[in-house]
């Protein structure tokens, strides 16, 4: 962020053009370099969050599954909020047991 | 055995990036440095070279009457009159694009080796068979692009497949580089090109009306010594190539009054 952002954010006016195609450019080349179609990412990040919610209380609704990328590099990043019981544990399942269907 | 010849693939992607215009002006720079440069037109479909080169009117072969083995080489290679250094194997007709090969590429970029230092590969936009043809020819790239969102994603694409076609080194040239817009923040920074493509950057070539007068002319403005930015940009680039170290010129940097200082201020990155 740069100081022309800043100023610009505090006057409720839209950030620099060049930021806003800096951003696009990394999500939409994030998705490029994979190769993954939006249909298959859904499915992946639907199936992470049932495998990572057997074994701990998540977030259905905040949790988020994509793709990042630096320096040619893509990465899966998963952003899974895991809810805190009262007394401020995090509250751990016991793995159920996969039926067979 | 390993030639010394260095096969330069000059790609984008995207179309109407600069892609001609900066091989005819790094043919014409390299050529007044006194190596051996051959430019060949792999733009079948549309091929502009030779008027960029001021040459159209002298072509009587091509590569395809080279490749039917009709002629031979050096009747179709058209030497520059001013930079005799310069050769220019013009591309041939269209229709050659229903059978040209990857075969047919690597015949005739086999010929020009050994007889040239460079052989600078004028590719076509998009990455379909004119392409592939050029990249199997081609030993190293130039990625040209503008700062431009379209023009960038195309070129993240051309340099992924450059990756799987073996192609090194693969640089970056950034093209129609506007130092009013940079300043402003309504145009990507070179920063942010070269981070986004990661990429070693090997020039910038300013945005500039000369390139139009020079085009129109049949003249690149490397020919005729101008001092004009894009000029400037395009001799540069062709001396880092033959390895002297020539710094970059910062856009930011030009001017030095109140106004571009304030700039500069707004442009620091905060975090
Ligand atoms: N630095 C520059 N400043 C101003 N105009 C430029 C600059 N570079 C290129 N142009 C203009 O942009 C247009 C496209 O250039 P050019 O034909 O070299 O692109 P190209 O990538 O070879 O296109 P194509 O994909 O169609 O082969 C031309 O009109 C040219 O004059
Ligand atoms: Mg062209």
């Amino acid at each position: 962020m740069t100081l022309r952002d800043i100023i610009n954010k505090l006057l409720g006016r839209q950030e620099s053009s060049a930021s806003t195609a800096r951003e696009r450019l990394q999500l939409v080349l994030a998705h490029d370099r994979s190769d993954l179609s939006p249909e298959l990412l859904d499915q992946m990040r639907k199936e992470i969050l049932e495998v990572v919610a057997k074994y701990v209380e998540i977030d259905l609704e905040e949790g988020a599954v994509s793709l990042e990328t630096e320096d040619r590099m893509t990465a899966l990043v998963a952003n899974l909020p895991i809810k805190r019981s009262l007394s401020g544990a995090i509250q751990v399942k016991e793995p159920v047991k996969e039926s067979s269907d | 055995m390993e030639t010394k010849t260095r096969i330069i693939l000059i790609c984008s992607g995207k179309g109407g990036v600069g892609k001609t215009t900066l091989t005819a002006n790094l043919g014409i720079s390299l050529a007044r440095q006194g190596v051996r440069t051959a430019v060949l037109d792999a733009d079948f479909g549309l091929r502009n070279l030779d008027l960029l080169l001021g040459l159209e009117n002298r072509i009587v072969y091509t590569a395809q009457e080279v490749l039917e083995e009709s002629c031979r080489l050096d009747q179709a290679l058209v030497k520059h009159k001013q930079e005799p250094n310069l050769s220019l194997l013009p591309a041939g007709n269209p229709r050659m694009l229903d059978w040209l090969k990857p075969d047919d590429m690597q015949r005739i970029v086999s010929m020009l080796t050994d007889k040239f230092d460079y052989v600078l590969i004028d590719c076509p936009a998009g990455v379909e068979d004119g392409f592939k043809n050029a990249v199997s020819a081609s030993k190293e790239a130039i990625v040209v692009t503008n700062p431009e969102v379209s023009a960038v994603r195309d070129a993240d694409r051309v340099i992924g497949l450059l990756n799987t076609h073996g192609i090194k080194p693969i640089q970056l040239v950034l093209n129609r580089v506007r130092p009013r817009m940079m300043a402003s923040q309504e145009m990507l920074s070179i920063e942010d090109v070269t981070d986004i493509l990661a990429l070693p950057l090997l020039g910038i070539v300013l945005e500039d009306e000369q390139v139009i007068v020079s085009t129109n002319r049949g003249e690149p403005l490397t020919l005729t010594g101008s001092k004009s930015p894009a000029a400037r940009c395009y001799s540069n680039i062709a001396k880092r190539m033959q390895g002297e170290e020539i710094p970059l010129i910062d856009p930011s940097k030009e001017g030095s009054g109140i106004r571009d200082k304030f700039r500069r201020l707004m442009q620091t990155k905060i975090f």
